[in-house]
């Protein structure tokens, strides 16, 4: 498969390759698309490319191969489809690519949609309107470039001859398929849809219930699956009794599903499965099993215990990772501030728990997954069912929310197992406790920060060490270390321009299922950090603004050249997304200016700041609290968020909106604990998320940028935490290092 | 056990089923009727996304059996009247992933139908059973505000 990267200086032979086009240069790929959810009749309608379709009535037909699960996506993906076809946006049907490795990679994860398929999708938006100008004019005989598109109209520019898009596409649809190095794509200032605050393309059908997410599939001749899992990892049953659970009204049938082998990755957890004819039932049904689970080597997990070992790791030695300058050793006692952070597990709890649908049958099987990855959900099921993975079809639901715990398939892979098992299509839903209790959890972590002032009440040396059990041991047995690529997430890829730097991991042996969950690592290493700074801030007697200007240092693309770290940089080429400090300073001054305008703070109140680039987007973020007998109210938060050239301003600012509250929500109340290797939690009550009453009044503001579209659904999350507690220091003189804060306050 | 015929009377229409008489209203629509607006969050009243009107009273459909509804008037989002505030919803696009939003949407109406002008304080209590993940408080406050007003102005 051709990467994205090489459609970049693509030749038109790539291109046809790429697309899997039919021979003799005809469409881009017309032929065998799997497009949902409806079939296009060809003689109405015409491909254009992999992308888009135009139909003789003048609809175009766009297709979205990302996931839509809150980020808008659907409609930022289209609105650049659209800007280069010049299409009218009143005849935009947009249309949810199924799993197909043609689209190239389709993992809506990493906040890349936007980011990685900008310049991409512009191509193909302008590959299928340089057809139809190209048609318009053979069919007027004149040159192309008396051409032009407009409104889904192509206007003559000599005569007042016009022709509509649907009056073109049949024959544009056999038009030979330009070059890409012949596209010539538009300039900024003429866009049309790409800037736009467009309202969401599925409004109507949310608003009226109408909305098609993983929970609302419902096939002929459907059973319903709901499973008990084993409750410690590595765990399997020992005895079962189902006497009771097959008593139950609706229950069909009890199937005992296979433990996993080796590292979790993708597989499903095992343990009993009752399957019903309605949802409900099929839960009932599983109340009334009786299941005794074996011994598993995590049995003794207990994250009291955890925590406290990671601690103490984090104050020994540890790996370097980045270094400059040659001694952290022999500091003047009186010149140093030390400090440890802790961060607990973490879940998703996206509104939504995992859901899917599989219909095995002879000829392969179908899915319909609530899944922020297609395509590994659609080669984890063909390997699991001995398929090729073309007899795998994966069909998007919406989803109801993802934030990462949705790009692992393990439920699909359960709705696979139990279909072929049955012979019938099945329905596996999970519950709130299982989300809670069998999730691809957010990291516990630790760390170490200790800083050096010098003679000017500057800091000039810093040493830090992080801790934490990596994802890569949910892919691999054995690993004990965090990786390069999370430890470049918000801890070794901080430009601080200190003489003497040195930053260390430390090992840490995971015990559960490790996953990603909005903003990674950047979650911990941002409280960290951010805390920090303000600590230091507070020792030099400067504002914490301040002390970000100083540490931060000179504006400069900073490469970490000869710091002994090659920095990965969320995939991106350092040339195309630098680590720009003078980015950082631009934001700096924004809330300092914006902070000097809100009105004075009262007894009780205090604000805090913390800023943090992650996904190549930078925010910074301030947080106003009040603390009253020990109870905590956020009562405002501004963010300044620089995520590069934006599609949608109003899906930027409301995913920045929804990263506050998300990472108001982690601070302040966001625990997983395990105790005898089960997980403490199980529902809202003991897992709580921020509701209406708590949630400040939020401004945004979005930073005007020229510069490449960045990341946009993670970054606003990781410097909350810090402007929390650090607000929290401003109102009431105490240090909070340890999240979550309803451990010790009112939330 | 034997299953009972049943008639539910949701959105204005009679739905004859069989369904067992304990089955939260919730499984009942979505399951058996066939109306999926209506969502499953928690199934322990935690989350407010199963949010019904049972003569016009919010109710969680999660925890409200069959039984206790058979003879009353129960209203979806589906069938719901409440155009003006689904276009205050839309003009400050409120939803996200939008799974939330057909609760908060009858909350609101609710809310609105009983207290058609309430304070800021009412509005939180209103709102206060109904989480959002993705986080759009904000715009939920706005949307309800803005429909506020109008009914001030009306
Ligand atoms: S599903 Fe009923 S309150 Fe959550
Ligand atoms: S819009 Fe996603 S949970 Fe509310």
């Amino acid at each position: 498969m051709t990467t994205f990267t090489a459609v970049e200086n693509i030749s038109r032979r790539n291109v046809l390759k790429l697309f899997g086009a039919a021979g003799g240069g005809l469409a881009l790929g017309a032929t065998g698309l799997a497009w949902s959810p409806m079939a296009l009749a060809q003689d109405k309608q015409a491909m254009m490319n992999l992308f888009i379709a135009i139909g003789e009535d003048n609809k175009v037909y766009l297709t979205c191969h990302r996931s839509e699960m809150g980020q808008g996506i659907r409609t930022g993906i289209s609105q650049v489809l659209a800007d280069e076809l010049e299409a009218d946006w009143d005849n935009v049907v947009v249309i949810q690519g199924l799993a197909d490795k043609r689209y190239g990679s389709q993992n809506t994860d990493g906040s890349r949609s936007i980011r990685k398929h900008y310049t991409r999708m512009r191509q193909m938006g302008a590959l299928a309107r340089t057809m139809l100008e190209q048609t318009a004019a053979a069919k007027w005989q004149v040159p192309v470039s008396e051409v032009y598109a407009k409104s889904s109209k192509v206007f003559h520019k000599g005569s007042n001859k016009s022709l509509t898009f649907g009056e073109l596409a049949i024959d544009a649809g056999k038009q030979t398929v330009p070059a890409i190095e012949s596209l010539s794509l538009k300039s900024d200032n003429d866009f049309t849809h790409i800037g736009q605050s467009k309202t969401i393309v599925d409004m109507q059908d949310m608003l009226n219930g109408k909305a098609i997410y993983g929970f609302d599939i419902k096939l002929d001749g459907m059973v319903y699956a709901s499973i008990s899992r084993p409750p410690v990892l590595g765990s399997d049953v020992a005895s079962l009794d189902d006497s009771e659970a097959r008593k139950v009204v609706g229950v069909i049938d009890v199937i005992q599903l296979p433990v996993p082998k080796g590292a979790p990755v993708f597989q499903a957890l095992g343990g009993v499965a009752v399957i019903a004819t309605n949802t409900w039932s099929a839960m009932q049904g599983r109340k009334a099993l009786k299941v005794s689970w074996t011994a598993s080597v995590n049995d003794r997990h207990d994250t009291d215990k955890y925590m406290a070992e990671l601690v103490d790791k984090v104050k020994q030695p540890g790996k370097v990772m980045r270094q400059l300058g040659d001694s952290v050793k022999n500091w003047p006692k009186q010149s140093t501030v030390n400090a440890v952070y802790t961060v607990p597990y973490l879940t998703h709890a996206m509104m939504e728990p995992p859901v899917a649908t599989a219909n095995v049958t002879a000829q392969g099987c179908e899915l319909w997954s609530s899944t922020q990855t297609p395509q590994s959900t659609q080669q984890t099921v063909a390997a699991l069912l001995g398929l090729k993975e073309d007899n795998v079809k994966v069909n998007v639901t919406l989803l109801g929310g993802g934030f990462g715990r949705k790009s692992k398939p393990d439920y699909s892979v359960e709705a696979a197992m139990l279909s072929q098992r049955l012979n019938l299509p099945v329905k596996v839903s999970w519950t709130r406790e299982d989300e809670i209790q069998h999730g691809y959890y957010h990291a516990i972590s630790s760390q170490f920060y200790q800083a050096k002032f010098d003679d000017n009440n500057k800091v000039d040396a810093l040493l830090a060490r992080t801790g934490f059990p990596s994802i890569s041991s949910t892919f691999a047995e054995g690993v004990d270390m965090p990786s390069a690529g999370e430890l470049d997430l918000g801890f070794t890829d901080v430009p601080l321009a200190l003489p003497q730097i040195r930053l260390e991991a430390v090992k840490a042996v995971a015990r559960t299922r490790i996953g990603w969950m909005r903003s990674v690592c950047n979650i911990q290493h941002a409280f960290g950090i951010g805390s920090f700074v303000d600590e230091l801030a507070v020792k030099a007697n400067k504002p914490c603004i301040q002390m970000w200007r100083e540490m931060l240092g000179a504006d400069r693309k900073e490469t970490f050249a000869d710091q002994g770290f090659s920095y990965g940089n969320y995939g991106e080429e350092l040339a195309d997304h630098p680590v720009d400090v003078a980015r950082y300073h631009h934001l700096l001054d924004i809330m300092e200016a914006t902070l000097a305008k809100q009105p004075k703070v009262t007894k009780n109140q205090g604000w805090g700041f913390a800023i943090h680039r992650s996904f190549v987007s930078y925010v910074a973020v301030a947080t106003l609290v009040e603390v009253v007998d020990n109870q905590l109210q956020v009562l405002k938060s501004i963010a300044a968020i620089d995520a590069g050239l934006v599609v949608n301003p109003d899906r930027v600012k409301s995913q920045t909106e929804g990263a506050i509250i998300f990472g108001l929500s982690l601070a302040m109340m966001g625990e997983i604990s395990f105790k005898n290797g089960k997980v403490t939690q199980s529902n809202f009550h003991d897992y709580p998320l921020l509701r209406l009453p708590q949630c400040p009044d939020i401004e945004v503001i979005l930073v005007e940028s020229n510069a490449k579209p960045a990341g946009v659904g993670e970054p606003g999350v990781p410097p909350v935490a810090p402007s929390l507690t650090n607000a929290i220091f401003a109102a009431t003189g105490t240090r909070y290092r340890d999240l979550p804060l309803n451990k010790v306050l009112s939330v | 056990m034997t299953i009972p015929t049943q008639t539910l009377l949701v959105n204005g229409k009679n739905f004859t089923i069989n369904a067992d008489p304990n089955m939260p209203v919730l499984w009942v629509l979505r399951d058996i009727i066939g109306l999926s607006g209506t969502k499953f969050g928690c199934g322990s009243g935690l989350c407010g996304a199963c949010t019904i009107h049972v003569d016009g009273a919010p109710m969680r459909g999660c925890l409200t059996s069959l039984k206790h509804v058979v003879g009353k008037q129960v209203t979806t989002i589906e069938g719901v009247e409440a155009e003006r505030l689904k276009e205050k919803w839309a003009e400050h696009n409120v939803p996200q992933c939008g799974y939330c939003q057909a609760g908060q949407i009858m909350s609101a109406a609710a809310l609105l139908a009983k207290t058609p002008q309430p304070t800021d304080g009412q509005i939180d209590e209103a709102m206060s059973g109904n989480i959002c993940r993705c986080g759009t408080y904000p715009r939920i406050k706005a949307a309800i505000k803005a429909a506020v007003t109008e009914n001030a102005e009306a």
